[in-house]
């Protein structure tokens, strides 16, 4: 009631109120710019030298785990899970870097739409197979892991495969030569795009709506007439579609496909709730979930540059998870609190 | 109202179905072992003069760890949770007992280790008790630490070396009267401890409660984080058990030795009827879905299938048993 209410008065209140009211609805991810911010002027002090080089090799290495975070945070608000993201992205990188072996530039276009479409076919199986049998959604998307990964040999037995030029060529170096352009990476600039043209116009439509509508309350979702199967399926198409694009950028970013599924998954989850959305479902988005892939990665960085065992990071990466999911909680239960 | 008249109108006609039914629905050990029963005819018939007193044993001694790592997994899924982190904690403890026996001993080494699980299990169940974190993000986060730690600790030890002690070989991979396995004198307690008291302890009822309706739970007066607490340290402990038999049937002393082993055993659990919600199921099971999955692994091996249809396959028999057991207990 609460939400509704205070999204009718912004329609009326003038911009400066309309960004106030922004900053409080995405205060996580405010709080989240600011860390990294200061994280990244810590890597500075430790390491002078870390310029634009760092920030390309940052963005080029994240690409696949960022986009992984978004799949993951889109499923998560629609109220599921999805343990084959992992899997799905062996799957797809292999395909993509067989089909391309070989083959003229222009083809290589196919391919990624082709690819594209396998994404969305992977998550519609993963989401009919849920929807019709009611089994708990972590339970199909675990066996899927294996189903996923099994393909993904099957397609692909060891690392191989090519990459057409043009599509490293997109995600490697910077925008461009001048000196502000030279500091923003090709690799950041795709992953605007491709969640500024696909996430975006979806967010603000009904489908939208739904898919926060049945993560938030299923049964209220579909008392307002919302179709909870078929939102949740195009949640998990969109979560396919999404680790297809994962898939690419790996074998974009290597230049062959991995056919082994690596750590992806869970690493993604974390991401996710590092990023503010709840497990729960229904609260969140995406922005949150590509700042906390980027902040997770700099940490490793950092222990690296002030050597420190990097295994340290893990040990890092798992404490910050928990530690900002209590506090998040611990803020969660005073509001309520003050609320009521 | 509809559904349930429908249903038993069904039940009165289809007498017969709806007994299996009851019988899935509350004792799917039955079905279970029925199934167990046609995978080894299969590989009989398959194989011709596999299945031996020999055979048997090897099964048997490359289950029994996976068994108990999935003992884990079926006591926090019926409160609910999901234990992430009996992997790495199960690697852990292999992995420092083989590092310190050199200098300590084998009992002090077994000791620490414990200890070291224990308190990786304190830590989660603080999290998810008190401070009621999704016992998945919890231990997640935990097996991130464990794992990182025990990375630094290999690190920090290289000069040393390691070598599984002779005992935990014994223990893991050794056999008594020509094939049973010297791991069942840790299993069958343990497995008779979990059955037992799952059944009749106060601890075990105060399980499903919590599970099967938290809230109702806390209002009959359970105050549920001490039962948790306790639950994720059992379950790291149990995962740190499962490590000392990983270690020595493998005679290798790795951080990562335990770590493929992870969703295998939320799978024999689901295989075995414990409900991921919650307040359903139990160890017995477990067990037979542990067994399963071994015989399956090596039925596909045995054939000759390559490890990506392995996989596939195995995959699809985790779905399709969910969703028989899904069938069963939601309609009634």
């Amino acid at each position: 009631m609460n939400a509704v209410s205070g999204s009718c008065d912004t329609t009326r209140a003038g911009p400066a109120e309309t960004l106030a009211s922004w900053a409080r609805n995405n205060s996580w991810s405010l709080g989240l710019i600011a860390f990294l911010a200061v994280l990244l002027v810590f890597t500075r002090m430790i390491q002078p030298t870390y310029g634009v080089a760092g920030v390309q090799g940052l963005a080029i290495s994240v690409l696949p785990l960022a986009l992984a975070a978004v799949a993951q945070a889109i499923v998560i608000i629609a109220g599921g899970i999805d343990l084959s993201i992992g899997s799905m992205m062996a799957l797809t990188s292999a395909v993509s870097a067989v089909w391309m072996q070989g083959r003229s530039e222009e083809f290589a276009v196919l391919v990624v739409i082709g690819v594209l479409l396998l994404g969305l076919a992977l998550g519609f199986i993963n989401g009919l197979v849920i929807v019709a049998t009611k089994v708990p959604d972590i339970v199909v998307t675990l066996a899927m892991l294996f189903v996923w990964a099994g393909a993904a040999l099957l397609v692909l037995r060891t690392p191989g495969g090519a990459s057409a030029d043009w599509l490293s060529e997109v995600i490697r170096g910077p925008v461009g030569k001048e000196s502000l352009l030279e500091w923003i990476p090709k690799a950041a600039l795709v992953l605007l795009v491709v969640v500024g043209v696909v996430w975006i116009p979806i967010r603000r439509s009904r489908l939208g709506l739904s898919l926060y509508a049945i993560g938030s309350n299923q049964l209220a979702a579909f008392r307002s007439g919302v179709s909870v199967g078929r939102t949740k399926v195009v949640a998990y198409m969109l979560t396919g579609l999404f680790s297809a694009m994962a898939g690419l950028s790996l074998t974009a970013s290597t230049g062959s496909g991995a056919p082994v599924p690596g750590p992806y998954t869970l690493l993604s989850v974390a991401a996710v709730v590092l990023g503010g959305v709840s497990l729960a479902g229904g609260r969140g988005g995406v922005l949150g979930p590509i700042i906390g892939v980027v902040i997770l990665s700099l940490l490793r960085t950092d222990m690296t540059f002030m050597r420190w065992d990097p295994n340290y990071a893990s040990v890092a990466q798992g404490s910050i998870l928990v530690g900002v999911v209590m506090a998040g909680t611990l803020i969660q239960r005073r509001q309520m609190r003050t609320r009521s | 109202m509809s559904q349930s008249s429908s249903m038993r109108a069904t039940r009165s006609q289809w007498l017969t179905i709806a007994g299996w039914r009851a019988i899935f629905r509350d004792a799917p050990v039955v079905p279970l072992v029925i199934l167990f029963g046609v995978l080894v005819l299969t590989f009989d018939i398959v194989r011709p003069g596999i299945v031996t007193a020999n055979w048997a044993g090897v099964m048997v001694r490359a289950a029994i760890p996976l068994a108990i790592l999935a003992a884990s997994q079926t006591l926090t899924m019926l409160t609910g949770g999901i234990d992430l982190s009996v992997a790495a904690v199960a690697s852990m403890t292999g992995f420092l007992t083989a590092t310190l026996v050199g200098s300590l001993g084998i009992w002090p080494a077994v000791a620490i280790a414990t200890g070291c699980a224990a308190l990786a299990g304190l830590l989660t169940g603080i999290g998810v008790g008190i401070f009621r974190v999704h016992p998945l993000i919890m231990t997640l986060g935990m097996s991130l630490v464990v794992s990182g730690l025990a990375n630094a600790w290999q690190v920090l030890r290289v000069q040393t070396g390691a070598g599984v002690p002779i005992e935990l070989r014994w223990l893991g991979s050794g056999t008594f009267l020509q094939v049973m396995p010297n791991s069942l004198v840790v299993f069958v307690p343990v497995a008779a401890l979990i059955l037992v008291g799952l059944r009749v302890t106060g601890y075990g009822r105060l399980l499903y409660a919590v599970g099967d309706n938290p809230t109702a739970a806390r209002l009959s007066g359970v105050r549920s984080w001490p039962v948790l607490i306790v639950l994720y340290m059992l379950s790291a402990v149990l995962a740190g058990i499962a490590g000392f038999l990983y270690a020595g049937h493998t005679n290798t002393a790795s951080v990562a030795l335990v770590d493929t082993f992870l969703l295998p055993s939320v799978a024999a659990a689901v295989i075995g009827g414990t409900s991921i919600l919650g307040g359903r199921g139990g160890y017995g099971g477990t067990i037979v879905g542990a067994l399963i999955l071994q015989v399956t692994i090596s039925l596909l091996s045995s054939l000759g299938y390559p490890e990506a249809v392995r996989q596939i396959l195995f995959g699809s028999v985790i779905v399709l048993v969910a969703a028989a057991y899904t069938r069963v207990t939601t309609e009634t």
